[in-house]
């Protein structure tokens, strides 16, 4: 089986997945006791008529698997309906999806920057005192609730003046050359980044060690050794590409803790991410705006698994198709 | 056995984890007795009152007993800002075992003993006061019975749950396992937290705290059997092929006397390892979702919620006492990760880090 048809297998896999994952998430949300009228319902300025209007618009009346099968058609199209506020919820999902991938990567990136190589350092030097540094502090770290970590970097950034609290650009972000954009962007991220790379970067180097200690006790780097290849040889070109390949089965799973983790850390941030903006829409009861975000969410989730599969089957030609 | 615990003393971080865990288990359990004021105490003069200083020395520079000042609020009209000042007029020593308000020590004989106090018409706050006047350290005490016991609950729920649908699922084999396994897919597929906040978002509002304490429970534990039962799937598809569990079957038990009796317990000790690793996870998710306001609510205490106050920066910037949930949430799950480490590195010597 050449890659291509793998990755046509892996998505027509995913599909099945995604249509139980709407059909759990439709269920579960047309259920509740959660009556999506109920602020309109409020208001004494919104007549009876008006009200009857936002029914039929919304499908209210129609019974519930009906409503499964127009909404699902109408989210194929891309047609995700409107929020509560009146605005197009695909152009708020696209904003806010984009910053939290953006604010995923550069956890990701960050992490296995450097957690590969304190991985690989604490390994070649296992039962150091550097290794037991890290040992301990990788427990720390994988202690630490995000929330409160994030309130900590808080204070640190309200008390130093160093870092923006808040959002994602300056106000007066539009008149930066883009140079400056990249900067300011960049400056932004900064805190919510270090308190998710914190986290994940424990779990990281930990498995990225042990998965060294496993290959240098192998067989076949033995024999390299016995071979008289020189040490760095060794590890570069032996050792390390097989105790990375593991870690990239594990990118998927990195990836699906980092959008649910984010949430809390977009939340004390105020960064406009995905996560933020499903907690804000369930609080108003935005059913729309709750669908599509967990869809969304979902579907990220199921494209970053099926990515980190086919990555693994180009850097590690021993995975049957 | 006997071995297990040698092996697990051995290690100094795992052994100091079980102490700490459990002192503060024998905390929350003693959370009456410990408690210097009942659940609904406050008083509104005493909002964000600062920890109350303990003194040994007196002002002449005597060596004494320990005792404190009580606190007095000021307004300051300039600055429009609240302030407290110690009332140094009249000292309240400290008391070991005094008698305050009443309850039932160990829910069985009614008491007004305590751990400590002070004497009568005297305030002590180990850790300050809330913004409704309400001593942290108690309340910390009352919200470490939610906070701690919350994750045990819902475990209780879930791995039952995985056990069983990842035992059929893998021993039965075919459509069945591909349907339930597509089901579990699904429900992993959806990222956690996620699915977390619209559960807790959409339970009725005007339940009673034990209800909501119950449900909060139902859906910690709804989130995490699935990524179990696909690990207990897959070890059941390599047991149920061996010569045992044929010879079972040949002898004709059930199928669920063979899934239950002869497949289920081959996989405990993955269980072990997983139950205490999972632990942290549910106090973490938990005190999360308390957090944003959406699990245990006000007046109950619980780690989560307490730490909501954090939230502002005037609290965070001037009122520092009030991040004290957060170590502890922070000391709980750094003690269970070392301690479910060891137990694993013992009972699963493959997987150790070494």
């Amino acid at each position: 089986m050449s890659i291509w048809s793998y990755i046509l297998k892996r998505i027509l896999q995913g599909i099945p997945i995604i249509i139980i994952v709407s059909f759990i998430s439709f269920f579960l949300i047309r259920l509740s006791p959660v009556d999506p009228l109920a602020e309109l319902r409020m208001n004494p300025s919104i007549t009876k008529q008006t009200l009857e209007a936002e029914k039929i618009r919304l499908g209210l009346d129609k019974p519930v698997i009906v409503q499964y099968f127009i909404w699902g058609k109408n989210f194929i199209r891309g047609d995700m309906g409107t929020t509560v506020s009146g605005e197009k919820v695909s152009t708020k999902i696209k904003e806010r999806a984009f910053n939290t991938l953006l604010l995923s990567f550069s956890v990701i990136f960050w992490t296995w920057i450097i957690g590969i190589p304190l991985g690989v350092i604490a390994a070649l030097n296992y039962r150091s005192t550097f290794d037991r540094i890290l040992t301990v502090l990788s427990s720390i770290g994988m202690a630490i609730p995000s929330f409160f970590f994030a309130i900590l970097l808080l204070i640190f950034a309200q008390k130093s003046g160093l870092f923006p609290i808040g959002g994602l650009t300056c106000p007066n972000f539009s008149n930066f050359d883009p140079l400056h954009k990249v900067l300011d962007i960049a400056h932004h991220l900064f805190l919510p980044t270090l308190v998710l790379t914190t986290i994940s970067l424990a779990g990281l180097s930990r498995q990225m060690r042990s998965n060294l200690l496993d290959v240098l006790d192998s067989d076949y780097v033995k024999f390299a050794r016995a071979k008289g290849l020189a040490p760095s040889k060794v590890i570069i070109k032996h050792a390390l590409r097989n105790a990375i390949n593991p870690l990239v089965t594990l990118l998927g799973f990195e990836f699906a803790a980092l959008l649910s983790g984010a949430a809390l850390t977009e939340y004390v941030f105020q960064y406009p991410g995905l996560g933020r903006l499903i907690l804000e829409a369930v609080m108003k009861s935005d059913i729309n705006l709750v669908m599509a975000s967990l869809m969304i969410g979902s579907f990220m989730l199921i494209a970053g698994n099926i990515l980190s599969d086919i990555l693994l089957k180009l850097t590690d030609p021993r995975v049957r198709l | 056995m006997r071995n297990f615990f040698k092996q697990f003393f051995k290690d100094k971080f795992a052994t100091a984890s079980l102490v700490v865990l459990l002192l503060l288990y024998i905390s929350i359990f003693l959370a009456n007795f410990i408690a210097v004021y009942p659940k609904n105490y406050s008083n509104r003069n005493l909002s964000y009152a600062p920890p109350s200083n303990i003194y040994f020395i007196t002002p002449e520079g005597k060596l004494t007993r320990p005792y404190t000042y009580n606190y007095i609020r000021k307004f300051d009209k300039n600055s429009l800002r609240m302030y407290f000042i110690q009332d140094r007029s009249q000292k309240y020593y400290l008391k070991l075992f005094p008698k305050g308000f009443e309850y039932k020590f160990l829910g069985i004989f009614k008491t007004k003993r305590h751990l400590f106090g002070v004497e009568k018409g005297g305030d002590i706050f180990l850790f300050g006061c809330d913004i409704n006047g309400r001593d942290n350290f108690s309340r910390l005490l009352y919200g470490g019975q939610v906070s701690l016991t919350i994750g045990f609950l819902a475990l209780f729920i879930s791995f039952p749950i995985g056990l069983i649908y990842g035992g059929i699922a893998g021993y039965f084999g075919g459509k069945t396992d591909m349907l339930m396994m597509r089901f579990a897919e699904a429900i992993m597929s959806i990222p956690s937290f996620y699915l977390l906040i619209i559960l807790a978002a959409i339970l009725p509002s005007g339940m009673t705290s034990s209800q909501r304490f119950l449900l909060i429970t139902v859906i910690l534990a709804l989130i995490g059997w699935a990524g179990f039962s696909r690990v207990v799937r897959g070890m059941v598809l390599s047991i149920k092929t061996q010569d045992y569990v044929k010879a079972a079957r040949s002898i004709g038990a059930s199928r669920a006397r063979i899934i239950l009796k002869h497949i289920l317990p081959q996989t405990s000790s993955y269980v072990i390892i997983a139950i205490t690793l999972s632990i942290p996870g549910y106090i973490l998710a938990e005190s999360g979702l308390s957090f944003l306001g959406l699990g245990i609510q006000q007046p109950d205490a619980s780690w989560g919620n307490m730490l909501k106050e954090a939230q502002e920066f005037t609290n965070i910037m001037y009122r520092p006492w009030l991040l004290t949930p957060g170590f502890l949430i922070f000391v709980a799950v750094l003690s269970f990760n070392l301690i479910g480490d060891t137990i694993r590195d013992i009972l699963d010597p493959k997987s150790e880090i070494r």
